[in-house]
């Protein structure tokens, strides 16, 4: 294999990649806060997609964009307000089971607003024809602004969750809520803005892949999957190990695509994760006091 | 109180059925049913097949319907599942007693059922493409997309004409891609093409970079994908950034435009081969299927404010053709709609000119299809190459 092909390998297992990270980041924001794996998910990153595609042909691709945000985050809000705080009692099975409910509920809304066709969005710079050569490997310009956009978001995660006050309160909820409760940390409301910022980060990776990998009503339920594995694979609560396990994952399937037939991708990618639960249950970058008290 | 609730919950469910039951009992109606995937995966085939046999049959019946009497459509909704496809299809046969099926949407789901409707004596008209439904043919099973062997024979015609000798294909992992790979590598011989590289991907794949960066390392001349949706828009996409300059041949699945619009400038060039309902405003006025091509388009976008799919041309073309056995059969008999159906001859639909016989139920010939590219954004003849 020469140079450029690995490269060109790198960058496809890249920007697949960071598509499983930017739906990974969001199940360890709201399972940190919560100790729930919220299975909508991926819907949160149809929706971002479709509501950018709407606007689009409206305003420029910014304002749009940040709409899209901004309305996929009132919606993950709504969704905690009226579902999961009423469901406090349920066990945290229980809660998963709704959050499956939720992720069809949003499919099915999603097909009656839109219809069953695929947008894309358009390129944030060039077209569906421009390509960058970095060393002799070429990549679409669109792939330069997810990797950005991937690693402000991990940056901004990591610098809200060590040093903010907000961050922090977070942080405590997910450790022990009722302490952080007696403590005077606003646990509703802290579990609330998880669902937000989740739904946020969620619905911006909707809109930066949707050039690329185009947004579907029914495309969430793909992405939860491989979402939830990169999860557990980067060990679940860790949202910047989530990032590096997406990318790991996207470069073995890049890699096996070269050497074996690309049907058997998914396999792989299962067979690696049962070889992590089996020698590591805690997750490739997870510790295993911590995941022994957790409640799963 | 729960109990009370719960008795009245059964209540108006018993009653519900119960009238609606009622409702079926209607006399004289001839019931048609027909399965699409009008939700889930292949939505983009069911959505426009169900609204165009739902137009479709509201104006035969306000026409006053076949013989005299109404038709009454039953649409079930089979979400592309193989399972759910058969047990609608049982239903339909038991309970509801329709005089024939039209749909599914899928290669898939239309195997699974091929034994049913053979078995009940129940005739199907798929708006699936496969060409393993009609072959072997089985006595009441008919199909209106073109069979996927033209398709291929297409593509090799019109590869040797450019001077294409060495290919690379990529296939979606589905009933559709896997067909349409096998009549691909089975037909390549024949006109002197060799496949150097053949690769099926996942259908939900939302980047083939990697696997066309495979397909780049070989020396080949062309890249063929046969596939449904996202993959038809992805690979265009994947090739451009890939600085992959060799022409893209497409299966007959790329016939709606929305995909086009999907794929954006790097649609640009694409070939592939299609029946004429994409192109029917370039079609010459004397052309034989221009008249019902135009009549089909305008109808159905002025009503549904969206363009027209060879999909829903397809599915036209079935509820078409059953009507067409009904009013001739002069029967309701399902023997007597099949016998009917396989005598149809010269019959213009959006496919092609359809003539059945005992050996051939997709009643479509190599003419049915024409070779197109995309210019400008726009479906177009592909000309004087």
């Amino acid at each position: 294999m020469s140079v450029e092909q690995v490269l060109q390998y790198i960058f496809a297992g890249i920007t697949v990649g960071s598509i499983y990270a930017f739906v990974a980041i969001g199940y360890n924001i709201i399972y940190n806060a919560t100790g729930i794996i919220n299975f909508a998910q991926g819907e949160f990153v149809m929706l971002g997609g479709m509501i950018a595609y709407t606007f689009s042909g409206l305003m420029p691709l910014l304002p749009a964009v940040v709409l899209a945000v901004l309305i996929t985050s009132a919606v993950g809000s709504v969704i905690e307000s009226v579902f999961i705080r009423r469901m406090r009692k349920t066990s945290v099975l229980g809660m998963i089971v709704v959050t499956i409910g939720i992720s069809i509920l949003l499919r099915e809304a999603a097909l009656y607003i839109w219809d069953e066709q695929i947008r894309a969005l358009r390129f944030f710079t060039g077209s569906e024809i421009s390509s960058v050569n970095i060393f002799g490997a070429r990549i679409s310009p669109q792939v330069l602004w997810i990797l950005g956009i991937t690693t402000i978001i991990v940056a901004g995660l990591f610098l809200f969750f060590k040093f903010t006050l907000t961050g922090q309160a977070m942080r405590a909820c997910s450790e022990n809520l009722r302490a952080a409760k007696l403590c005077g940390i606003r646990t509703d409301s802290m579990v609330n803005l998880s669902f937000m910022l989740s739904a946020g980060i969620g619905a911006l990776g909707g809109c930066v892949v949707s050039p690329l990998t185009q947004t579907h009503y029914a495309m969430g339920t793909d992405l939860a999957i491989k979402g939830f594995i990169v999860a557990i694979l980067g060990g679940l609560g860790n949202a910047i190990a989530a990032v590096a396990a997406g990318l790991l994952l996207g470069l073995i399937e890049s890699f096996s695509i070269s050497i074996l037939p690309m049907a058997y991708k998914d396999v792989i990618s299962i067979i690696i994760l049962l070889i992590i639960l089996v020698v590591k249950p805690s997750g490739i970058f997870g510790s295993r006091q911590a995941s022994s008290m957790k409640d799963y | 109180m729960k109990k009370f609730l719960a008795a009245l919950l059964v209540i108006s469910v018993v009653l519900l059925t119960v009238s609606t039951s009622c409702k079926q009992k209607e006399e004289g109606t001839v019931k048609i049913g027909a399965i699409f995937a009008v939700t889930g995966g292949a939505s983009f085939l069911g959505a426009p097949e169900a609204r165009t046999v739902e137009m479709v049959v509201d104006e035969i019946n306000a026409a006053g319907g076949i013989n005299g009497k109404q038709i009454e459509l039953i649409i079930k909704d089979s979400a592309a599942n193989p399972e759910k496809a058969i047990s609608f299809t049982k239903q339909l046969i038991e309970e509801d007693k329709v005089v024939a099926i039209i749909g599914p949407s899928t290669s898939g789901e239309t195997m699974q059922i091929k034994d049913l409707c053979e078995s009940y004596k129940v005739p199907l008209v798929a708006a699936a493409a496969a060409e393993a439904i009609v072959d072997p043919v089985a006595g009441y099973v008919f199909k209106t997309p073109q069979k996927d062997s033209y398709v291929a024979k297409w593509i090799f015609k019109t590869m040797q004409s450019m001077g294409i000798k060495r290919i690379g294909v990529v296939a979606a992992n589905s009933g559709f891609g896997n067909a349409g790979k096998g009549q691909l590598e089975k037909y390549a011989p024949d006109f002197g093409i060799e496949i150097l590289i053949a690769e099926t991907y996942d259908r939900a794949a939302t980047d083939l970079t990697a696997l066309l960066t495979k397909l780049k390392a070989q020396n080949i001349d062309a890249v063929v994908n046969w596939s449904i949706v996202p993959a038809q828009s992805i690979v265009p996409k994947n090739m451009k950034q890939l600085g992959m300059d060799i022409p893209l041949f497409q299966s007959h699945g790329f016939g709606n435009i929305k995909y086009v619009e999907a794929a954006g400038e790097a649609a640009e060039g694409i070939i592939f081969p299609a029946g004429r309902l994409l192109i029917a405003e370039k079609l010459p006025d004397e052309h034989p299927q221009k008249e019902n091509l135009m009549a089909y388009k305008s109808a159905y976008e002025s009503k549904f404010g969206e363009d027209v799919s060879t999909f829903g041309g397809h599915a036209y073309d079935a509820i078409m053709l059953i009507v067409e056995a009904i009013k001739k059969a002069d029967s309701l008999e399902r023997t007597d709609i099949r016998d009917a159906l396989e005598s149809i001859s010269g019959f213009p639909g959006t496919g092609g000119i359809f003539t059945f016989s005992p050996s051939d139920h997709n009643g479509l010939g190599m003419d049915s299809l024409e070779m197109l590219t995309v210019k400008n954004g726009q479906f177009d003849f592909l000309k004087g190459e």
